[in-house]
């Protein structure tokens, strides 16, 4: 029972309680960062990074922290951690966080973050904190990786920059899809994954 | 402990503020050099952007330091050797000798800033760089693209009579040799543009006139 327990706090936000397909939190910076593969898996790496440990923080902190102030401890922590993943990846992905601008920073008002804190850390363990946070972020990385796989293929016609189009294609005119690279396209490819999981859960549950 | 008393809040949350931020500060002061080499590879890149070579991260460096000399001069054009003075670049390209130099003014929410390289006759534009901190993604922020930038190729920053009169942006289109093409609806960063390249080549009026002789 208690195993069974510790595993759906890891499976559960991945696909089952997806934090972008199902609680759909985080939309915004999963549609701003998913043109290319390379900053859809920096942006998923900062936030799992995020999630994880501002969970374990507030988790050791929470029999310390004044309930009166407890969003603001919470945001100190998590601001904390965004600017330290912003002067990382300034110092050693330059090009990337380039392309990445705010949204780095913005991690910190991502509803996931905040919402993982309260709903999660302020009541558990740091271990089962770190699981959960831990989970999240993959769970949110993986929509944004499938994402951005499908708009770099057909939007620019290649993945993590290598050109996997090959050049006969363009010749017998094909042209790549300039739609995909546009924040539309982003929206429509996270509706469909959405539509996708939810029917096929639906009949799980109904096959029941 | 009473975790609701106002006294353990405050000194809570002092002790929280000073250290994260004696954290952040170490953070910021160890990385401090790797940063600040990154925004000079850049600065290079973008310079060679604007001589139109464009080259991998990792080359960036080799390839500037081959072609690329930083020369200084004063108000009244002389070459010097300070370094509070007006700085240059020349480049020893394969298509010839080319100057570039660098901009920088304002636009409609931030600063925006570039580079212009000039062929050997210092008249002709040879190619354009220019980056901005904050405009309008679509309208202002188009003058970051490929785009808008090679418009200014092949212009000319002197008139007919010899006159200097830098490249303006026109909104009616690029009538002459002296203008391009402004981005639509985006009024003000246009201008900004054609104020910052003239506003900073005038204060190399006298150096380029005194090399054209």
């Amino acid at each position: 029972m208690e195993k069974n327990r510790k595993e759906r706090i890891f499976l559960d936000p991945l696909i089952r309680n997806n934090p972008i397909t199902v609680q759909i939190l985080g939309i915004c910076s999963a549609l701003a960062v998913t043109v290319k593969l390379q900053s859809a898996v920096v942006m998923a790496l900062s936030l799992t990074f995020v999630v994880a440990l501002s969970n374990v923080i507030v988790s050791l902190l929470r029999k310390t922290i004044p309930n009166r102030i407890r969003i603001i401890v919470q945001l100190v922590v998590v601001a904390f951690l965004v600017i330290v993943v912003d002067q990382f990846l300034k110092a050693y992905v330059f090009d990337i966080s380039k392309q990445l601008s705010v949204f780095v920073g913005l991690i910190i008002t991502n509803c996931i973050v905040m919402g993982r804190l309260e709903a999660f850390a302020m009541s558990n363990s740091p271990r089962r904190s770190f699981i959960d946070g831990l989970a999240n972020g993959l769970g949110y990385g993986f929509i944004l990786i499938v994402v951005a796989f499908f708009r770099e293929l057909l939007g620019s016609g290649t993945i993590w920059n290598y050109q996997v189009v090959p050049q006969a294609f363009y010749d017998a005119g094909y042209m790549n899809n300039g739609l995909m690279i546009m924040p539309p396209m982003a929206l429509i490819a996270v509706g469909l994954i959405v539509w996708i999981q939810r029917a096929r859960q639906q009949k799980k549950e109904e096959g029941k | 402990m009473d975790r609701n008393k106002n006294s353990y809040i405050f000194i809570y949350s002092i002790i929280l503020v000073v250290v994260v931020a004696g954290a952040l500060s170490l953070v910021a002061v160890l990385l401090q050099p790797k940063q600040a080499k990154n925004y000079e590879i850049e600065q290079k890149r973008n310079i060679l952007s604007a001589l139109k070579i464009n080259v991998e991260t990792k080359e960036v460096e080799s390839t500037y330091a081959k072609i690329v000399t930083e020369i200084a001069v004063d108000e009244s054009g002389n070459e010097v050797e300070k370094d509070d003075a007006l700085v240059l670049y020349k480049a020893q390209t394969d298509k010839g000798l080319k100057y570039v130099f660098p901009l920088s003014g304002k636009g409609l929410w931030g600063p925006i800033w570039g580079y212009l390289s000039l062929d050997e006759d210092l008249n002709t534009v040879y190619g354009a760089y220019f980056d901005h901190k904050s405009e309008t993604s679509g309208l202002g922020a188009e003058i970051a693209t490929e785009h808008f930038q090679s418009q200014f190729s092949g212009k000319k920053i002197f008139n007919a009579d010899n006159q200097f009169v830098s490249v303006k942006t026109n909104k009616r289109g690029a009538q002459n040799e002296n203008e391009v093409d402004a981005v639509s609806g985006a009024t003000i960063t246009s201008t900004s543009v054609s104020e910052m390249i003239e506003s900073c080549l005038n204060k190399y009026l006298p150096y380029i006139e005194k090399s054209r002789r």
